[in-house]
């Protein structure tokens, strides 16, 4: 099989896939349970994805237990988005100095 | 419509690094395990705009894979970006016409459906370009730097930029999830479910065991705590 085909394909595949309900739903949706799932989802997909996934990006849990534990602190706190993602990085990095 | 794209972009700022560092792991991923090339790579990662996906995508191709196997590997670690495409459907701006859907439905991604979905006002087609523009720049130069060079970056350097898209997920979720119990239980009951999948029932894979967490809480939620109508108003 040629790689261009591969390449095609994969790509295809995962455009028609974030499209076709992207354009193709235009409606308000009127269901309040449908409405009240669609609010949620953004939060669940995000808290799933990230937990307990973040304890392996770094590859020592203890450098990512530093990492989360700035993160979330920041966050309660409120403080901007890339405010809270640099530290919680930096917090790994600078752990992982110690270790 | 400038000043709109320069604060989609603003905000897509820490995608774009976080992407770096994780692109420049794919790059090294694809020259390495499927032999492909600096612009190969770069193709890939132009195209699918995706990790999971297109970690998934290279296996297959190293392993002279089936088209079948492909197409059905990209359909379950990438089906969540209907759900996503389908909630930012009902927040988008009344100028966000057929052609702009069709370019902008290129880069719901994770992160930029993240926030995206944060955001009070409705998206408007140049704040989401902005963001995808940046996101994007960032995931193609990160896949070729990884492809070229191999290790660029020290090690722990490279490591500690991994927990950057995470650090954004975190910032996203907590101050809401602070105000409103919903959120709270969502986020809870999800990061459950996930951790319950990792140990208990590994044979899910990732992809799945993400969706399967997400849509049980969030219907669990909706059930306990539907929203009123202010909130779907701000949010929806």
């Amino acid at each position: 099989m040629s790689l261009a085909v591969y390449i095609v394909v994969m790509a295809g595949v995962t455009y028609l896939i974030r499209m076709i309900p992207f354009t193709f739903f235009r409606k308000k949706i009127k269901s309040r349970f449908f409405r009240s799932f669609l609010y949620y989802i953004p939060y669940a997909v995000l808290s799933a994805m990230t937990i307990p996934a973040i304890f392996y990006t770094t590859h020592n849990m203890w450098t990512a237990a530093a990492g989360t534990a700035v993160a979330l602190l920041l966050a309660f706190l409120e403080m901007p988005l890339i405010v809270v993602a640099l530290a919680a990085s930096g917090a790994a990095f600078l752990l992982s100095l110690f270790m | 419509m400038k000043s709109k794209f320069l604060r989609g972009m603003s905000h897509g700022i820490p995608i774009c690094l976080g992407y770096l560092s994780v692109s420049f792991g794919l790059g090294i991923l694809a020259v390495n395990k499927a032999g492909l090339s600096v612009f190969q790579a770069s193709v890939i990662s132009a195209l699918n705009l995706t990790s999971a996906g297109q970690k998934a995508g290279i296996d297959v191709i190293a392993a002279g894979g089936a088209i079948i196997e492909m197409i059905l590997l990209q359909l379950t670690i990438n089906i969540r970006y209907s759900l996503m495409a389908l909630s930012l459907s009902q927040k988008l701006d009344k100028c966000f016409t057929t052609p702009h859907r069709l370019l902008a439905s290129y880069g719901i991604t994770d992160e930029i459906f993240a926030v995206c979905s944060a955001q009070k006002a409705p998206l408007t087609p140049a704040y989401m370009y902005g963001m995808i523009f940046i996101s994007a720049a960032g995931w193609i130069i990160g896949t070729a730097l990884g492809a070229a060079a191999g290790e660029l970056l020290p090690a722990s350097v490279s490591m500690a930029m991994e927990i950057v898209l995470y650090g954004m997920f975190i910032a996203i979720v907590i101050p809401p999830a602070k105000k409103q119990h919903g959120v709270l239980f969502v986020a809870v009951i999800a990061a459950a479910l996930s951790v319950m999948f990792r140990y208990a029932l590994p044979v899910v894979s990732e992809g799945f065991a993400i969706i399967i967490s997400a849509i049980a809480a969030s219907m669990l939620a909706a059930l306990i705590f539907p929203v009123k109508d202010v909130e779907e108003g701000a949010a929806t």
